[in-house]
């Protein structure tokens, strides 16, 4: 019981925060409501026995992204973006290809006994578990870990480029 | 530990109603740096997707996944801003429709 | 009691290429500061010598093939096949950027050391064999390029070339992940090795609409990443404004890599429901082909141009993969081979003669090369041919084994289509090469500089590459036929 109404308050949260933050014209009210949206997610992940991912969520997609994307919005121009027109003119192909992807999944969704006849997985261990979720991560997953790390490496070095005084 | 009350399909309907926002944030906003919000609220849908069937299975490798993507979440926003900012410092202007000088 | 999983040296072997990749790349950067800006050289020969150490190492890596890392990449023929191409192409884009970053001043060990990092991605990918490693992959040869493209940051063509290339790419991946979400959601696992075997299973019954949106999901992905339509909207613009010798490095390394990935994806994951997804590539195919071949008609820059010929490109590549069949992946493999040499070639040629600024740029700016520089002129007209499937050159026989096998899986109707536009296509390359030896050169027409060593390196590599897949094509062809055999195996 509980469950379903911290559903419906996360779900709120998740929805609304992204209907807004592609609706407001202010870049600033934008990302102050992905984050809201991000919050959101964060709790339905809690829900999920995800408390790991819980803390990653917050932590870097919020403390750290986000704070990123607020950085560099305050670095340009804001008053000057908020008076151009905010949505573009190309109406019949953003409404064909919304409504090709949302009627897509929507027509797949209603079909959810197709998903209820999924067997039930052969690993037994419960979900969500710190220690489970490094163990499988370095076990089982240590090359995308590995190659992970040279990303990181790709995004400093373009960063770097960008920023750098003198090519 | 017991199954919640909450059916697999509730998020995976959140999850692709999320995605769907985010793709029509993609195509309808001009700003870039909302644009590229957008690309993010897509990530989150595919990251609530990836917990919802991870939970499902009873298994943690769907929680490894959503790891990475938010290691590449991460590292996307630190180059995309990177390059938004470069292209602002050359036009003074966030303005998709503004930012298209190529043709023959 | 981890013993047990640590992995084995055999395993560090198979991973020999990207580790060299990485750490060349590593050294560079770490070198960066130490070098003064006349001696950028070094860091670019630094950077040829690890990738001349990792195609060695892709080589050896082959002596001992088989599954690594609790199966996550698996290296077999397949796998070294798309590896040996990708460092090759990592080897000519360094060879041939010398010249360009001292022409503009931006000569700098990050330009090299993304490079690597971008083979190093490509590397993973091809021999990925599940979807979470070859989205890793496939995120690190984004990123580098998109940097790439944006190098000569004070260039605004460039900064709007990697702003699009960047938003499209991050657009379509989030397209590819959603479908790998829904794959782990109906197969529970992400091993492509796996997802086949509980797919072609009889005793579970799979939600297969569920698993075909999956595919389709995906392929938007892939699309995007190899510039096939109606996701190819984003490659003229980004080849135009990148500089050259990137521009010759994406129309090359991650195509071919994304081919890859596509096809081991589609053979061998999706194998047992190809009624499900060869429709839409068979589509795309068909859209990609005449979309590319005409819009290349009307394009008065020969940056530009080949753009729209490189998505012409992507559409032949289609076609092998609609077959669904090892003979056809086979034929994409060679065909992408071919590919690789005749348009890193081509892109060369172009940013040699474009100047400083990259100003000359347009067809008009070919007038006479033949009498500037008659070596260029000839290895250029080798090129195009090539890109034109004349006999004697690579894209012959890529061209000649697509399209048999698209005639025995009877796709006649892309068949009579693609060879209608592959004659569309001879037009607009001929008049290249009219333009080259008919049109004299306009006068005061400062003179071109004399090619540079690893210029000229690159162009006779690349030409007599072409050449000896349009010469001696069985060797090529006879490796890329047993392995495109594993996929479907």
């Amino acid at each position: 019981m509980m469950d379903t109404v911290f559903f419906y308050i996360f779900a709120l949260m998740t929805l609304g925060g992204a209907i807004l933050c592609i609706t407001r014209r202010n870049a600033i009210h934008s990302a102050i409501f992905l984050i809201m949206s991000l919050m959101g997610v964060a709790g339905l992940f809690l829900l999920q026995h995800a408390e790991f991912l819980f803390a990653v969520q917050i932590v870097l997609y919020i403390g750290g992204i986000m704070v990123l994307f607020l950085f560099v919005i305050m670095l340009v121009n804001l008053d000057e973006e908020a008076r151009h027109r905010q949505f573009n003119r190309q109406w019949l192909l953003g409404v064909a290809s919304v409504a090709v992807a949302g009627g897509s999944f929507t027509l797949f969704l209603r079909h959810q006994t197709a998903w209820t006849a999924l067997p039930v997985a052969g690993r037994s261990a419960p979900a969500g578990n710190t220690e489970l979720l490094a163990d499988v991560l370095f076990r089982n997953y240590l090359v995308p870990f590995e190659v992970a790390s040279v990303l990181l490496l790709v995004a400093v070095v373009g960063s770097v480029i960008m920023a750098k005084k003198r090519i | 530990m017991t199954m919640t009350s909450v059916p697999l399909s509730w998020y995976l309907i959140l999850s692709a109603v999320l995605f769907t926002l985010g793709v029509a944030g993609f195509l309808f906003r001009r700003n870039i740096i909302t644009v590229f919000m957008s690309i993010e609220l897509m990530l989150n849908a595919v990251n609530l997707s990836f917990v919802a069937f991870s939970y499902q299975w009873r298994q943690v490798d769907g929680h490894v996944y959503t790891f990475f993507v938010m290691v590449v979440a991460a590292a996307e926003a630190a180059v995309g801003l990177a390059i938004i900012l470069t292209v602002f410092k050359n036009r003074a202007t966030l303005q998709i429709d503004d930012v298209d000088s190529m043709k023959n | 009691m981890f013993a047990n999983y640590l992995p084995t040296g055999a395993e560090y072997f198979r991973l020999l290429p990207e580790m060299i990749l990485t750490a060349a790349g590593t050294l560079i950067m770490v070198l960066e500061p130490l070098t003064g800006y006349r001696r950028k050289r070094f860091l670019g020969h630094l950077a040829l010598a690890g990738l001349l150490a990792a195609l060695w190492a892709a080589v050896v890596a082959y002596s001992s093939p088989g599954p690594a890392f609790n199966r996550l990449i698996v290296v077999d023929g397949f796998a070294t096949f798309f590896r040996v191409l990708v460092i090759v192409v990592g080897i000519l884009t360094v060879l041939s950027c010398w010249d360009f970053l001292a022409r503009h001043k931006a000569e700098s060990g990050e330009f090299y050391s993304l490079i690597l990092f971008s083979v190093v991605g490509q590397c993973v990918m091809v021999s990925a064999n599940e979807l979470i490693t070859l989205f890793i992959g496939l995120e690190v040869s984004s990123i580098a390029t998109y940097v790439l493209a944006g190098y000569l940051r004070d260039d605004k063509r460039a900064n709007e070339a990697a702003l699009k290339y960047f938003l499209l790419g991050s657009f379509a991946t989030a397209f590819l992940l959603y479908g790998v979400a829904w794959i782990y959601g109906v197969t529970g696992t992400t091993n492509l090795v796996d997802i086949r075997q509980i797919l072609e299973s009889r005793d579970v019954i799979h939600p297969i609409l569920a698993v075909s949106t999956a595919a389709a999901l995906m392929f938007v992905g892939f699309a995007f990443k190899v510039s096939a339509a109606p996701f190819q909207i984003w490659a003229p613009d980004v080849y135009q404004g990148a500089p050259t010798p990137v521009a010759a490095f994406m129309s090359a390394g991650p195509k071919a890599a994304g081919f890859a990935i596509l096809l081991r994806v589609y053979l061998t994951a999706f194998g047992p429901i190809d009624q499900s997804w060869v429709p839409f590539v068979w589509t795309c195919a068909l859209a990609t082909m005449v979309i590319g071949n005409f819009a290349a008609l009307a394009q008065n820059n020969v940056k530009r141009l080949l753009a729209y010929s490189s998505i012409a490109h992507a559409g032949y590549i289609m076609v092998a993969v609609a077959t669904g069949t090892a003979p056809g992946a086979a034929a994409a493999m060679f065909y992408l081979a071919a590919y690789a040499f005749m348009n890193v070639g081509a892109f060369v040629v172009v940013s040699h003669i474009s100047g400083r600024g990259e100003r000359k740029v347009n067809i008009d700016d070919l007038a006479g090369l033949s009498s500037r520089q008659p070596l260029t002129a000839a290895l250029f007209s080798v090129f195009l041919l090539s890109l034109i499937g004349v006999p004697l050159t690579g894209g012959f026989f890529g061209k000649f084994y697509i399209f048999k096998a698209a005639i025995d899986s009877q796709l006649y109707w892309l068949t009579i289509l693609g060879l209608l536009t592959s004659a569309v296509a001879a037009y607009y390359y001929l008049r290249l090469i009219v333009v080259m030896y008919m049109r004299p050169a306009v006068d005061g027409e400062e003179e071109l500089p004399p090619l540079g060593g690893g210029l000229k390196t690159a162009l006779w590599a690349s030409a007599l590459g072409t050449l000896a897949l349009g010469i001696f094509p069985s060797a090529v062809l006879n490796f890329a036929g047993a392995s495109g055999a594993m996929l479907v195996r």
